[in-house]
């Protein structure tokens, strides 16, 4: 299984697009521009883009309260993403979801979810759809190490293999729940150990690493589109920032921080791309630039945008 | 027109919608060979086999969001829940995803899924098998609640919960599934969101849902031997609430009683109360708005206990002197 030169790029591109977007709204954070909290994933864009560069287009993924990288990566248009932070009428969500509920169905995005596992159902679902309709169709479901403790997480695996459904469970094991350390709330060395007790292939792989990334879920995504069901897949990561905007960090110390930022999954890429031969430093400074052109007039269309009417504030709670 | 049971009604609703839209789907612990706890899906796996009549593991949150990510994607799945009291388990799925999907999505996504579920005591099986709460689904916006009370209505509004673009929790009542009634053969699908007159009257208006319906209609037949000539509604979809309707016959009546299965606080019961006084027909009130409900207790075991958990035929008649005296 070769990587085509075009596809590394789009990797390094979303990747940075990734980063430089949750930079961006960790700024307006600060500035308190942006509403309400946001969970940014900082230091994690090798799952996100790795997995959905596993898929075709039309496949569908569920994300996490953690979700914005997962949405670009599946297609999200970045003006229409801050403007959903925005809170602007021209958001994915008119402004109703916010950073934890973007979805876009037409994208195959079937939504960021503020209930930890909550998503994990939702994607078992998807893939019994597809399966019932012969579609053909995989489903990414991504969740955190917080996640596979939910009794949801274990009801949910057990059907899909029961059942043979075309999804991937992906486990962005990121350390912490919130405050608290995997060691003290999983009962297991590694997530993936879980995978044996529902008859599924059980995968680790170096989450800052996206061409493992990529190969994992690869492998994972063939078979389940050859009907032979689901794989647990947990991806070894870390979040560089607090959980949320209010989170203190008083839980890790500033080393443990520093040496994952040592392991940063774009600067790690970029070195691999220019050692390879794939893409010059002029070459991916072109790229990067076109990134940060991106986000600056992604969010002068956010800024621009109008408010809500409230006038609105009743419609679409029934279809 | 041919009388069927209720629980026959129900199922002749659910196979014909499967015939006519292959979106449409079964999933639930027990519903393929078994037939459903109460024996509602008997014979539809037989008919439509095991894609389309799934068996499930117990696992009540997950069997409900997957019912929520499969309509997400086209779908039009029906969960059956065993026992309304196991609809708690399925709570998140069902209030946090399900019913807010639509609008925290910003419009841009629907989640057309029915859950099935039996409720209400009067069989002895307890606390845990036996409450009835329409009003605690009811209070979710986003969600749809029916309970149906006749063979009629069950099979028209089992249609078009199907057919209805949104979550609708869909309330059975146990003892309803033998219950015999008219039911035309053939399609026809009855409104969501429209109360139903089931007996025309002058004197007062009883406002009754699900099985006590059942019990309103009996009790107004002793009533008529004493010359009281009572108005019965039933509100069928409780969430939408067909105001209109019951204040319509409240105005005619002026006098107002209203029986429900579920614990009277914060009850159904309780909104249509504050629904008439909040309208018109405030003016037209010739007694105080009476209230018969299930008590604030879980369901004892006790067969004598269990009888007077919630109102019965007699209170219903006593209920009505009491307005009229």
């Amino acid at each position: 299984m070769e990587l085509t030169k075009e596809k590394r790029l789009w990797m390094y591109k979303k990747m940075y697009e990734v980063r430089l977007f949750e930079q961006e709204v960790d700024r307006l954070f600060k500035a308190n521009m942006i509403w309400g909290t946001c969970h940014l994933s900082v230091g994690e864009e090798a799952t996100a883009v790795g997995s959905i560069a596993a898929i075709r287009e039309d496949d569908m993924i569920t994300s996490t309260h953690r979700g914005h990288g997962h949405c670009i990566a599946k297609g999200g248009k970045l003006p229409l993403m801050f403007a959903e932070l925005l809170g602007k009428e021209t958001g994915y969500c008119k402004g109703r979801g916010g950073s934890m509920h973007i979805a876009d169905i037409e994208s195959g995005n079937l939504g960021a979810n503020g209930i930890v596992g909550g998503g994990i159902p939702i994607a078992t679902g998807a893939a019994l759809a597809s399966k019932l309709k012969g579609d053909n169709k995989v489903t990414l479901c991504f969740f955190g190490d917080g996640a596979n403790n939910q009794g949801v997480f274990h009801e949910s695996l057990n059907m899909a293999s029961l059942w043979k459904l075309p999804v991937v469970y992906i486990c962005e094991n990121n350390v912490y729940g919130m405050s608290l350390h995997v060691g003290k709330s999983t009962a297991v060395a590694n997530i993936a150990d879980r995978a044996s007790a529902y008859s599924m292939p059980g995968v680790i792989v170096d989450g800052n690493d996206v061409e493992a990334v990529y190969f994992a879920v690869k492998e994972a995504v063939e078979r389940a589109r050859r009907g032979e069901g689901p794989t647990l897949i947990e991806a070894k990561t870390y979040r560089w920032l607090g959980h949320s905007k209010s989170d203190a960090n008083l839980y890790r110390t500033r080393e443990e921080i520093e040496s994952w930022k040592l392991k940063c999954p774009i600067k790690r890429y970029r070195e691999k791309l220019i050692s390879e031969n794939i893409a010059t430093a002029d070459e991916l400074d072109e790229i990067e630039n076109k990134v940060k052109k991106e986000i600056e007039e992604a969010l002068k269309f956010a800024m621009e945008s109008p408010e809500p009417s409230v006038a609105d504030i009743e419609l679409d709670v029934y279809a | 027109m041919a009388e069927k049971l209720y629980i026959e009604a129900l199922r002749e609703g659910l196979r014909e919608e499967m015939l006519r839209d292959s979106s449409v789907f079964l999933i639930g612990e027990d519903i393929g060979v078994y037939g459903g706890a109460f024996g509602v899906t008997k014979g539809l796996v037989q008919e439509f086999g095991e894609k389309r009549v799934i068996d499930t593991p117990i696992s009540e949150t997950a069997i409900t969001g997957i019912g929520v990510g499969a309509a997400l994607c086209g779908m039009r799945p029906v969960v059956e829940i065993m026992f309304s009291d196991f609809t708690t388990l399925a709570m998140e799925q069902l209030v946090n995803q399900g019913a807010k999907i639509r609008y925290m999505f910003g419009g841009k996504a629907k989640v057309p899924m029915v859950l099935r579920t039996p409720m209400g005591s009067g069989t002895g099986a307890a606390a845990q098998h036996s409450q009835s709460f329409p009003a605690v689904f009811a209070h979710f916006p986003g969600l749809k609640v029916v309970m149906p009370s006749t063979p009629y209505d069950v099979k028209g509004l089992i249609k078009a919960a199907i057919r209805d673009d949104n979550p609708v929790v869909f309330f059975e009542h146990k003892l309803l599934y033998r219950v015999k009634g008219e039911v035309p053969e053939g399609d026809y699908v009855l409104p969501l969101g429209k109360a139903d007159i089931k007996r025309k009257g002058n004197d007062v208006t009883i406002i009754a849902g699900s099985i006590m319906v059942i019990k309103a209609l009996e009790a107004a037949k002793e009533l008529e031997k004493e010359g009281i000539d009572v108005e019965i509604i039933d509100p069928v979809t409780i969430k939408p609430l067909d105001m209109e309707t019951i204040v319509k016959s409240v105005k005619k009546t002026g006098r107002v009683l209203i029986v429900e299965d579920d614990p009277k606080s914060f009850g159904w019961g309780a909104e249509v109360a504050a629904g008439i006084v909040e309208s018109e027909a405030f003016d037209y009130l010739d007694a105080p708005v009476k209230r018969l409900a299930g008590r604030d207790i879980p369901i004892p075991y006790n067969p004598n206990l269990e009888r007077h958990a919630v109102p019965q035929i007699e209170d219903i008649l006593k209920g009505v002197k009491q307005i009229l005296r």
